[in-house]
């Protein structure tokens, strides 16, 4: 018997259909994926499931656990349900736990809340489970407080939470999503053991298809708030009878034709670059400093596609904050065509204008009161002489139909386009002034997969057409493969290795890059899947 | 926190000599000089000289600056010009009236502000929301001297509740003393918590969009404990900050509510020692509220480190 049921459940918000008859079960011990991309309803299902909609919501249809029919629950039933027969993980770590309380308080809470357990026996609990998801009191004491640790520690303590009180069923909403691939692999490790050992079924949310084959016994793809196909892992994969499923698969493993790398023949040189950061004074000692970029010397060649990869403190946004001439460094240099980067106390203009950026967040990096065509000229400050009149009409339609916009779009507001499109806007705004390199931290993570992959195939387009030079920096190992010629690995603030992409993905010689690339969850082979 | 506190304390006392420079500086170019002011316009110039000789006024800014601090630190604040009598047990009078007003207006501000502001963002956009934002538009826009004149028509001329003005001082017992600040403590406090409940309302609704308050909902919290124990302290931050200002407001700010009911606080010493130039008053009242806007700024640091655990680690 199904532990989880979901049988023809439709969901509205207002006027807005989220959810058009979904249909899910879930087996005790069994762990089922939902998969899809923004706006599936993937997250609304588990919403739907914890009753946590918004107010506004309304519903039809059945959602049963063990038996008993969920919709037909109060709100005061329900308080007693979850956390005890559901418990629930979020995306989150950072901002999951409540900063004014201990850690040990808010495991405790799961137990005292549904008055489970005397007071010592929840502590004794909050031990138990605690140490089960690899936090022993020990070295992690019940009174820490959230800021105290790291993202994976942190998801670790939201997951003890969870189950506290051994549910039968745990849903996990993106729960790696905003973790390194090492800690992720941790994380979806800690999770199986989980449902083995104590029998519970396992609902993840997730839009990560490598994830999703690593971990799921079943697997349901969702689009627009409906099931477009359901199944067994392996079968799903190999039949992949829905053309949605297919173009998910494909746009997730999505490889772009690169045109040759050209012959080595430096723009971008860094020699010996160090950059500290001061350590909070302590009384009675010398000023302590945090190395965050250690001597790292790399060179990038006109034309080609670097990479540079690493895990979040690795120092690899200070590089780049650096290379953009933003800081100061400590020791080293970093020349552009031969010009330093930063002179004085302030970036080097002359050399800005031949190097531009795009960043991860196609939200956060634009002034929401301004239009396209302002937002896109805004790095014309860097030139003499700025275009203006007809010539900068041409300039922002020739930019706006080169990502694969229209002219027209120049008199829009940036709240009227989609995350895929607002990513061409930024890299319209990059190439506006022609500059020679641009730099792109983290640029397709925040994207859909077949968002994703048409930025990058726009991106390989736009390298040859505009004789462009790009630093790729992302924590995406399975992007940089495919958009990058050579690839720098950084750990710690130092490069640890380097060579040409292919080479080092196949090859690592590294001990930190094996590890890397074994933790990456891989998409399956079609074909071995079919054997 | 031990670090914590003394960053906070070495930060209280430069500002403390800051402002002391600044007030000095400020008082000693205002135009009006006391002696002058005193005697009258056809005063003699030997006159005025013995005057201003009496009252330390020829000796040269900088020891005159000097003499003022050292007076301070030691209690000695210095003779009044205009009545001759020594200015900290001026101030020390008015000091019992003033502050048991200005804690008692914010014992009520507060009492009232955080239930309302609680009740508020637990409804949000329902009809008690609504109402309870309506009286504090209504608080934050009325002056509290129309309070004050409403309050004594109702309740001291018509009820005969309260008397209309006036201080009973408290040597005939605390009773008698904190039922003649009753009226004046509501006038001052109805627009301060309307500002407080508006705060505490708009902090909570911003708390009650953080993801821990929907992992306390998926752990089992009904909507109400998650708000209590997640959401309350949470939003006590800028709840403090508003609190803080409000204090230092109330000890010097209650001077028109010290009018309408004849209380003789420090609002009026100010005003009667400004109207007659008399310096060193003014001079030594400021002083003296700064030093306490300065102190409460130091404990709502402190009280911030106590909410939250995060500050007690920054240095």
């Amino acid at each position: 018997m199904s532990l989880l049921e979901i049988r023809d459940l439709n969901l509205g918000i207002h006027s807005y259909d989220i959810l058009k008859s979904v249909h899910l079960t879930v087996a005790p011990g069994e762990v089922v994926a939902v998969t899809g991309e923004s706006g599936s309803g993937k997250s609304m299902t588990a919403l739907a499931v914890m009753r946590l909609l918004p107010e506004a919501a309304h519903h039809s249809g059945s959602i049963r656990l063990d038996g008993t029919e969920l919709l037909d629950l109060t709100e005061a039933q329900m308080c007693r349900l979850r956390g005890a027969a559901v418990g629930m993980v979020f995306q989150e770590p950072m901002t999951a736990l409540n900063p004014v309380k201990t850690i040990g308080d808010q495991v405790m809470e799961t137990i005292l809340v549904h008055r489970a357990m005397t007071r010592e026996r929840a502590e004794e609990r909050a031990r138990e489970v605690l140490t089960r998801v690899g936090l022993p009191p020990e070295r992690f004491p019940l009174s820490r407080y959230p800021h105290e640790l790291s993202g994976g520690q942190r998801q670790r303590v939201v997951i003890a939470m969870a189950i506290a009180l051994r549910p039968k069923l745990l849903i996990a909403d993106e729960p790696t999503t905003a973790l390194d691939v090492t800690t992720q692999a941790q994380i979806l490790d800690l999770l199986k053991g989980l449902v083995e050992e104590y029998g519970m079924g396992l609902l993840i949310i997730t839009h990560d298809l490598a994830v999703v084959s690593d971990i799921a016994d079943r697997i349901t793809v969702m689009r627009y708030g409906e099931v477009v196909e359901s199944g067994p892992t392996r079968r799903l994969f190999a039949e992949m009878r829905h053309p949605y499923t297919r173009m998910l698969f494909e746009a997730s493993g999505h490889k772009v034709s690169l045109p040759p790398a050209p012959p080595p023949e430096p723009i971008l040189s860094v020699e010996g670059v160090v950059r500290d950061y001061p350590l909070p004074r302590k009384l009675f000692r010398s000023q302590g400093h945090h190395r965050a970029v250690d001597h790292v010397s790399f060179a990038l060649n006109r034309g080609e596609r670097l990479g540079l990869v690493g895990e979040s403190g690795c120092g690899k946004s200070t590089l780049t904050r650096a290379l953009l001439g933003l800081e100061q460094v400590q020791a080293g240099r970093i020349l552009l065509d031969g010009e330093p980067v930063f002179s004085g106390s302030r970036p080097n203009l002359a050399v800005r204008r031949k190097m531009q950026v795009v960043f991860q967040d196609p939200f956060g990096s634009f002034n929401p009161r301004h239009r396209v065509d302002r937002l896109i000229t805004e790095p014309f400050h860097l030139l003499k002489a700025q275009p203006s009149g007809s010539e900068r009409r041409d300039r922002i339609a020739e930019m706006l139909s080169a990502v694969g916009l229209s002219p027209d779009d120049a008199g829009k507001y940036i709240h009227e386009f989609s995350g895929g499109q607002r990513q061409r806007i930024a890299i319209a705004r990059a190439l506006i002034i022609r500059p020679e390199l641009i730099l792109f931290d983290e640029a397709v993570s925040a994207l859909d997969v077949s968002v994703r992959a048409q930025i990058l195939d726009l991106l390989a387009e736009l390298c040859e057409a505009y004789n462009l030079t790009y630093l790729f920096i992302s924590h995406d190992l399975s992007v940089v493969r495919t958009v990058t010629d050579r690839v720098l690995v950084m750990r710690a603030g130092q490069i640890v290795e380097q060579g040409e992409t292919e080479r080092v993905f196949s090859d690592p010689q590294h001990d930190y890059t094996r590890t890397l690339i074994a933790a990456a969850p891989v998409l399956p082979e079609i074909g071995a899947l079919r054997a | 926190m031990l670090r914590y506190s003394l960053k906070r304390l070495l930060s209280l006392i430069v500002s403390l000599a800051v402002a002391s420079v600044v007030i000095f500086a400020v008082i000693e170019v205002a135009p009006g000089d006391p002696a002058s002011f005193m005697l009258g316009v056809n005063a003699q110039e030997d006159t005025l000289a013995a005057l201003r000789a009496e009252l330390g006024l020829d000796v040269p800014k900088v020891q005159r600056y000097f003499d003022w601090i050292g007076g301070l630190l030691v209690g000695d604040f210095g003779t009044s010009y205009t009545y001759r009598t020594p200015v900290a047990q001026m101030i020390a009078d008015r000091m019992w009236v003033s502050l048991p007003l200005a804690l008692y207006a914010l014992a009520l501000s507060t009492l009232i502000a955080f239930p309302a502001g609680i009740y508020a963002a637990a409804r949000r956009g329902k009809p008690g929301d609504v109402a309870v934002m309506g009286a504090t538009q209504l608080g934050v826009a009325v002056p509290n001297f129309w309070f004050a004149m409403m309050l004594v028509l109702i309740f001291a001329i018509n009820l005969r509740w309260f008397g209309a003005g006036g201080f009973a001082g408290w040597d005939k017992g605390v009773w008698a003393g904190i039922h003649s600040l009753t009226l004046p403590a509501i006038a001052l406090a109805l627009p301060q918590a309307a500002i407080l409940a508006r705060v505490m309302r708009s902090a909570l609704l911003d708390i009650l969009g953080e993801d821990f308050m929907r992992t306390a909902r998926a752990k089992g919290l009904t909507r109400r404990q998650a708000l209590w124990r997640h959401g309350v302290r949470n939003a006590l931050i800028p709840v403090l900050t508003i609190l803080g200002l409000q204090f230092s407001f109330l000890l010097a700010g209650s001077i028109i509510i010290e009018q309408v009911f004849f209380l003789p606080g420090l609002g009026r010493l100010v005003f009667q020692a400004i109207s007659s130039r008399d310096l060193i008053v003014v001079e030594s009242v400021v002083m003296l509220l700064v030093f306490a806007v300065i102190m409460v700024n130091f404990l709502v640091d402190l009280a911030y480190a106590l909410v939250d655990p995060r500050l007690r680690d920054r240095t």
